[in-house]
């Protein structure tokens, strides 16, 4: 089974994420912060991470910066998730390394077609 | 909904856009209809009723409207457009004279997403070969949902649905809130009118035709009669791409399944 990494500071946000991705078949780690969430990632790499721009401690952007430098995570899928939703912000977050873009608020149709979009499986 | 209005609505739907209806569906007809219902200020359905018998015109373009099917998002199964652009568009450039131009049809193309979703793979195609020349007609028998596919604004949550983010900055200008499509995507794609039950004849020949997740919607026997007319607007060797779970098989000898890893794509079998 496959592991999805969900970091996002608003806890209902995360849970309902969660529960969603659960559903699709996933594993799931929930963090709060950027800095746990590295962490997270340097003991044992998920297989795609779900990850909010603005969090505590660490935001999106260093997260990516950091993340992206373990090994074996270069090409793990990430899903930039958050209200900014201006184009420019998108390709922000394109360009620090995001594979795809939801802009809040979302339902689980939308994160179900995201992660066809990055052709992520369940198993 | 008495089982006799019900009888009478479902036929009628049938005859006037195909689209069959099991009686476990009265009520969401009822509820699809309610609608009509009070934008005409009938008492209740047996006034529709009355009216429809009547031949209002009207009201009969209310009926359809309602229950037109019009589910729909960008890059439906995101495989077909791979396939598209992968399969299709090589063996057609392979197989047509120099110069010539591919032409696609999407039916039933609701508000807009599947034709600008084709043009957008024809686009990216266009860039790399361009010399091709590639016209896209789609057609659908809901004015309501052509125009809103003619004026190609879409919200938040339309372009959340199926759009590669990608596409989305490439082919997109975000204004007041909601999402227009670029003008050079709009142009590719010319918009029509038109019932799948009519005469497809004077739309011409085409080379790839896009009707998916439509004839399921179908019974047993208007589905062949519909894909009889795909196939004669089709030139020899055209390719036909319905939607996944959908296929020709059993329905009609005029097609032949092009490989078995991608089993809603077909091939107009030539005389």
């Amino acid at each position: 089974m496959k592991t999805f990494l969900v970091v996002e500071d608003s806890k209902i946000i995360r849970t309902i994420a969660a529960r969603a991705l659960q559903d699709m078949g996933f594993a799931t780690i929930e963090t709060g912060d950027g800095e746990t969430a590295l962490e997270t990632c340097k003991k044992s790499l998920p297989d795609a991470v779900l990850l909010d721009w603005l969090l505590p401690k660490k935001d999106g952007f260093a997260f990516m910066a950091e993340f992206r430098k373990i090994p074996g995570a270069e090409d793990v899928p990430v899903i930039f998730c958050s209200s900014k939703t201006e184009p420019e912000d998108i390709q922000k977050a394109l360009d620090a390394g995001a594979d795809e873009y939801i802009m809040k608020p979302f339902d689980s149709e939308i994160l179900k077609l995201k992660i066809n979009l990055i052709e992520l499986e369940p198993e | 909904m008495t089982p006799e209005e019900f009888t009478y609505l479902s036929d009628l739907l049938r005859e006037q856009t195909g689209v069959s209806l099991s009686e476990d569906k009265s009520a969401i007809l009822e509820a699809k209809l309610m609608a009509v219902v009070r934008s005409f200020d009938f008492n209740g359905l047996s006034d529709l009723v009355a009216a429809l018998k009547q031949g209002d015109g009207e009201v009969m373009e209310a009926f359809t409207e309602a229950l037109a099917v019009n589910e729909t998002l960008f890059f439906r199964d995101i495989l077909a457009f791979r396939h598209l652009e992968e399969m299709a568009f090589p063996f057609l450039l392979k197989n047509r004279r120099e110069g010539s131009t591919i032409r696609i049809l999407c039916a039933g193309c609701s508000s807009g997403q599947e034709p600008y979703s084709v043009a957008m793979v024809v686009k990216d195609f266009l860039e790399k070969n361009p010399s091709l020349k590639v016209e896209i007609v789609a057609i659908d028998i809901s004015a309501s949902m052509l125009s809103k596919a003619k004026g190609g604004i879409y919200t938040q949550f339309d372009v959340q649905r199926g759009l590669p983010i990608k596409m989305l900055l490439k082919n997109f200008t975000k204004e007041s809130g909601a999402w227009h499509i670029n003008d050079d995507l709009k142009q590719m794609v010319t918009f029509k009118k038109l019932n799948l039950l009519n005469d497809l004849t004077p739309l011409g020949k085409f080379d790839v035709i896009f009707c998916r997740h439509l004839i399921k919607h179908f019974d047993l026997v208007l589905k062949p009669v519909i894909l009889e007319k795909f196939a004669d607007i089709l030139n020899p060797d055209g390719l036909l791409f319905l939607g996944e779970g959908e296929t020709t098989l059993g329905l009609t000898e005029s097609f032949r399944s092009v490989v078995k890893s991608v089993p809603y794509l077909f091939q107009k079998i030539s005389a």
